[in-house]
């Protein structure tokens, strides 16, 4: 069984989220825009999912997602945390997120 | 390879996935920006000999194809331009013995690869060379989802064999998969079970994709083109498992054109939002280009860069935008949607590229065309022409019935 897995993700805060192979996020230097590569699509995402997207590393969790930009902006933690978890629901829900999953111990 | 229009336009097809916005800000309607993808024809061998094949009947020999260095150079140059993903397909990609070479640099240079392939000459060893070349994505072709019909269909022994093989490879190395089912009158009974196929093989997508009729296609009309009946039941079958298997396998879908009451929005428009160069180099605004004879398309191996030719070619500007066309178009509503849908289709079936697509019932010869494809969905000719560099052989009746 491969270590990642692609598809029916349901994101919560102690979700490790991570793009999936497929999922390239690239900045294209000719349109000075953020892209997605994706299978026979390019996706472009806006500013916030960019942020959230660089720290999706397969090693934080979305709570540390969070926590980072609640920092970051100043803002409530709570409505980031929905924001966030919103968004990447959104882009599993399309096949382009992943998961780390933990070996098992 | 044979869904590579499905595929193309998908590229620009879906503005909630983001699309429109870089459409609108990489190119406008009179500029023509550099397209996101690129299909690069790396050869036209293949072992297969598919009936309903979406390359050229004059197919490029081997001795014309680009080398590794030029292929190399075209790839930097894409990149350079502002390309982001590339397409290796054929023919049959994998018969290049650089091909885990030309995945690297794609890769160094900074693309986005996807590997479209018959998988019959695959190995597990070329295919983890390939995933260590960082190929983003695989797309496997079949041709029915068990061996009697998809072997027939193909030309060649075992070779759903083999695809069932190379798919699970394809999935052990952790690489995305897309399946795609090229469906016609002789296999669309098979296409519940070729949904089921997908979803064992653990693909994320599937292509149902319905022949479209020029070039090889057009050859084999006659033994391929499916009955009103069955596309209705095809439209059924595609919905109820796009619903079902929501979250586990994406279905696109294209219904044959012949069948519509628009045309199709042929790769997104001539000249508009794609290109592909052959294996001999040629930039073709589609992949059956080369079929409207009297058209002179450039080369890589000429003096103009891609950029140029992409922009200032004589077969680029031809057909690009909407003032080349004649009634019933010019004063069409659709004209925007549409682009007077395929310029292939309509020289195949007209003598014409200008001419509007007979696909579209506005045109005057629609009514004939549907005709004729009504009489040859019912009619008995199920033997096939089979690809080949010969221009096509008939098919035996031992291969027939087998």
């Amino acid at each position: 069984m491969a270590a990642l897995r692609s598809r029916n993700i349901s994101v919560s805060e102690t979700s490790r989220p991570v793009l999936p192979r497929h999922a390239r996020l690239k900045f294209d230097e000719t349109r000075q825009v953020w892209v997605i590569l994706a299978p026979e699509r390019v996706l472009a995402p806006d500013e916030i999912a960019v942020e959230v997207l660089q720290l999706c590393d397969g090693v934080r969790d979305v709570g540390q997602i969070a926590d980072q930009l609640a920092t970051k902006y100043a803002a409530e933690r709570a409505a980031i945390l929905s924001d966030v978890i919103a968004m990447l629901q959104d882009l599993a829900d399309k096949g382009f997120l992943a998961e780390a999953r933990e070996k098992t111990p | 390879m044979s869904a590579i229009d499905t595929g193309v336009k998908a590229v620009a097809a879906d503005p909630s996935d983001g699309l429109a916005i870089l459409e609108s800000r990489g190119s406008t309607a009179e500029t023509y920006g550099i397209p996101l993808a690129v299909l690069a024809e790396l050869t036209h061998r293949c072992p297969l000999q598919c009936p309903y094949c979406s390359n050229p009947v004059e197919l490029d020999r081997a001795g014309t194809e680009l080398t590794t260095a030029e292929w190399k150079k075209v790839l930097t140059e894409l990149a350079e331009i502002g390309v982001l993903q590339i397409h290796f397909s054929g023919g049959e990609p994998t018969a290049r013995k650089d091909l885990a070479e030309l995945v690297q640099h794609a890769t160094d240079v900074g693309l986005y690869s996807n590997l479209i392939t018959s998988a019959v000459l695959l190995t597990k060893d070329k295919l983890s060379a390939l995933a260590d070349s960082e190929l983003n994505h695989v797309q496997i072709s079949f041709q029915g989802n068990e061996p009697v019909v998809a072997d027939r269909v193909a030309g060649f022994k075992r070779a759903h064999e083999k695809k069932i093989e190379a798919a699970r490879w394809t999935r052990e190395l952790d690489l995305p998969l897309t399946v795609n089912a090229v469906m016609h009158r002789q296999n669309l009974f098979q296409l519940p079970d070729i949904i089921q196929m997908a979803v064992d093989l653990d693909a994320d997508r599937l292509e149902v994709a319905n022949v479209q009729y020029y070039g090889w296609a057009l050859k084999n009309r006659a033994a391929l083109m499916p009955t009103i009946a069955q596309i209705e039941e095809a439209s059924r079958i595609v919905e109820e498992a796009q619903t079902r298997l929501k979250g586990i396998l994406a279905i696109d879908y294209v219904v044959p054109d012949y069948y519509a009451l628009r045309p199709k929005k042929c790769m997104g428009g001539w000249g508009r939002q794609f290109f592909n160069i052959s294996p001999a180099g040629k930039v073709l605004p589609c992949h059956a280009a080369e079929s409207i004879t009297g058209l002179a398309f450039e080369s890589v191996r000429s003096n103009h860069s891609i950029a140029w030719i992409w922009q200032n070619s004589e077969a680029f500007n031809r057909y690009r935008g909407t003032g080349w066309m004649p009634e019933p178009c010019q004063s069409c509503a659709f004209k925007e949607v549409d682009f007077g849908g395929c310029r292939c289709q309509a020289f195949a079936l007209t003598g014409d590229a200008g001419n509007t697509d007979p696909a579209c019932t506005l045109s005057p010869l629609h009514e004939q065309i549907f005709k004729l494809a009504e009489t040859e969905a019912a009619g008995n000719n199920n033997h096939f022409i089979y690809r080949n560099f010969a221009g096509g052989t008939p098919e035996t009746e031992s291969e027939h019935g087998a």
